[in-house]
């Protein structure tokens, strides 16, 4: 039972007529736009161009985020209203306060490490030689799923008994040093910190190719006259760099902390959520989607948005301060 | 840059010996992060060539003084049995549910965007506003509905107004479509806009003038001119969509039938976690397809991400 070019026949086929079908649509509302009624005629052009995102975005997104926070209110089933069972649960069922302390966990190092990374490499690399070459390698894993990281990563923490030969990086790094092998997922925090690794390494080219661009924005007269008066490259840092690439600073941090919040497929991948690694999101599909607790389920859900919220304002603010300020 | 004459001057060669030490110790921290970024990836990949028995026994670096090279994992992990990993078919319903995802988010956002932007109607800026707002939504408030709009249909008061999408086979593909379509429309639409939105009025008055209405000024004039924003949110949003788990996982199921190569990864680790001769080739196979799209595309996809495109 190999691979047969017959079984995925269907499915190209089927690519291809859902392709030229969205093709001809977009083509007769490009030709409807403008043969429409004389009068209210601007509320049809806005309904053949705006009408099928809205349409989609009513449908797919408000409607239900409106329902799943009506569903966080119910039982398992949606069928009789329970009050704020949901959310007492959510907060004294020792387990779900584990992923709680879990997620804060991933929120306090992933985005503080991930920036901080991002920006001494992004300074290191700064108009040296092999500047593009040395970006594109921390830039790359930004271009492989979450998935393929996470596998990456558990083969660096692979562990094989004491007396064989390792085939994890990490432990035989740590045989070499004369120490024992270690189960590296399995003991907890350690484990935490251990997944909270995988989203840096895969982060930390964001940050710093937007904080890369952000040190080329400083006006080289600065820089310049800065090195004439002999100053250190710490003292370059300290009250040039820094203060110049802050607004930047911070928004690559609330970006990755909306990011690192909504961690999903690293802790599905590396342990299923297991020895206690678990975090809200994969809480939310497990409790949702395999244990078929809606209303526990919505309820992490409304919690993860309530976490969002405060990060986005404080975004939105950074960025219209910035706006101002050009 | 002076003949070393003066007192200042021997301060400042005495700098320059310091900034030149700093320097050699920034290379070496510069190296050493570089060498931490990619050996993680660069052991897997020089591991998925490997002969089962190697992988499972010595470490890859013994590759170097003992080298034996084999495509097997390749050709089992792709074409051979379905426990072996099967991922051929597999990678033909990552590319099946990619490129309509695409194809759908750039198209349906660049038309709303010229609407929002050029468009005058009643609303207009709420609208703009309210699509603005979505963008922070997590994906994981709409799951739940959305999955139970398809399968079960809408029904108020107990009335069915939609009915359930019964899809089979191939067609149940267009759920997943759907999905990646509506989370992919609140940031394209916010980019597209401001690339739209910053074209010179006086390119629309004369479009007008000539008697163009807006299909073809759309057409003609506008899409021409955001060819670089069209394709920083293609690449955007085929990356994520190809990288997607969550999504697929929900709307896909994990059959050979529809599911993408990353629900079939998530589940051989979970499963068949110690068979790294299948895991290793197994995640090559997934990340080439990215990593090209990424090395030859990688500077519309820079521009996007200093445009503000990171999706939620």
């Amino acid at each position: 039972m190999g691979f047969s070019l017959l079984e995925e026949l269907p499915k190209i086929l089927w690519l291809v007529i859902g392709v030229a079908g969205f093709a001809a649509v977009i083509g007769l509302l490009l030709l409807l736009v403008d043969r429409g009624p004389k009068t209210r005629r601007d509320w049809w052009q806005a309904v053949c161009f705006l009408g099928p995102a809205l349409l989609l975005l009513l449908l797919g997104l408000v409607y239900p985020a409106i329902r799943t926070t009506a569903l966080s209110f119910f039982d398992r089933s949606g069928d009789s209203l329970v009050g704020l069972d949901n959310y007492v649960w959510m907060f004294t069922q020792p387990e779900i306060l584990t992923v709680l302390r879990n997620t804060l966990l991933w929120v306090l190092f992933a985005p503080f490490l991930a920036t901080a990374t991002g920006l001494l490499y992004a300074i290191l690399v700064d108009r040296s030689r092999f500047e593009s070459v040395a970006k594109s390698l921390m830039f790359m894993p930004m271009a492989i799923s979450f998935v393929g990281a996470s596998i990456i990563w558990r083969f660096v923490y692979a562990v094989r008994p004491a007396e064989s030969d390792q085939i994890g990086l990490l432990n035989q790094i740590v045989v070499w040093f004369g120490g024992e092998p270690q189960q590296w997922l399995l003991n907890q925090p350690l484990n935490t910190l251990l997944l909270i690794v995988v989203l840096i390494w895969v982060q930390a080219g964001f940050a710093m190719v937007v904080l890369s661009a952000a040190i080329k924005a400083i006006p080289a007269e600065i820089i310049e006259a800065a090195r004439l008066d002999g100053t250190t490259p710490w003292q370059l840092f300290r009250h040039i760099t820094l203060p110049s690439v802050w607004p930047t600073v911070t928004v690559v941090l609330i970006t990755i902390s909306v990011q690192t919040l909504k961690v999903f497929d690293i802790v599905r991948t590396m342990t299923g959520g297991q020895f206690d690694t678990s975090v809200i999101a994969n809480e939310m599909y497990n409790q949702a989607f395999r244990y078929g607790e809606l209303g526990q389920g919505s309820a992490l859900a409304v919690f993860l948005f309530v976490l969002v919220i405060p990060l986005v304002l404080v975004q939105m603010r950074t960025n219209r301060r910035a706006r101002e300020q050009r | 840059m002076s003949a070393p004459t003066s007192p200042a001057a021997t301060e400042s060669s005495a700098a320059r010996v310091r900034r030149r030490l700093s320097g050699r110790a920034a290379s070496i921290a510069a190296i050493v992060i570089a060498v931490v970024w990619t050996l993680p990836t660069f052991g897997l990949f020089v591991s998925s060539f490997r002969p089962e028995q190697e992988i499972k026994t010595t470490g890859w670096w013994t590759f170097f003084t003992d080298p034996s090279l084999t495509l097997a994992n390749y050709r089992d992990v792709l074409f051979g049995t379905a426990s072996q990993g099967q991922l051929a078919s597999y990678f033909v319903n990552s590319f099946v549910i990619t490129l309509p995802s695409t194809v759908f988010v750039v198209a349906l956002a660049a038309l709303a965007a010229y609407a929002l932007a050029w468009m005058n109607f009643p609303g207009r800026d709420w609208i703009f506003l309210g699509v603005f707002a979505l963008q922070i939504v997590p994906l994981q408030m709409s799951l739940v509905p959305l999955l139970s709009f398809f399968s079960e249909g809408v029904s108020i008061g107990g009335v069915q107004v939609l009915p359930a999408w019964e899809l089979e086979g191939a067609f149940q593909f267009t759920t997943v479509w759907v999905a990646h379509t509506i989370f992919g429309l609140p940031l394209g639409v916010f980019l597209l806009h401001n690339f739209i939105a910053q074209l010179p009025r006086s390119l629309f008055e004369a479009a007008r003038v000539d008697g163009a209405g807006h299909g073809v000024i759309f057409r003609r004039v506008v899409t021409p001119l955001i060819v670089p924003a069209l394709m920083s949110l293609a690449i955007f949003q085929f990356l994520w969509v190809w990288n997607d788990l969550l999504v697929a996982l929900i709307f896909a199921g994990g059959g050979v039938e529809t599911a993408p190569l990353t629900v079939r990864l998530a589940e051989m680790a979970g499963t068949r976690g110690n068979e790294w001769q299948r895991l290793t080739a197994g995640a090559f196979v997934s990340m080439i397809v990215p990593l090209l799209v990424f090395f030859s595309l990688q500077r519309y996809f820079v521009r996007g991400l200093l445009a503000g495109s990171v999706k939620g």
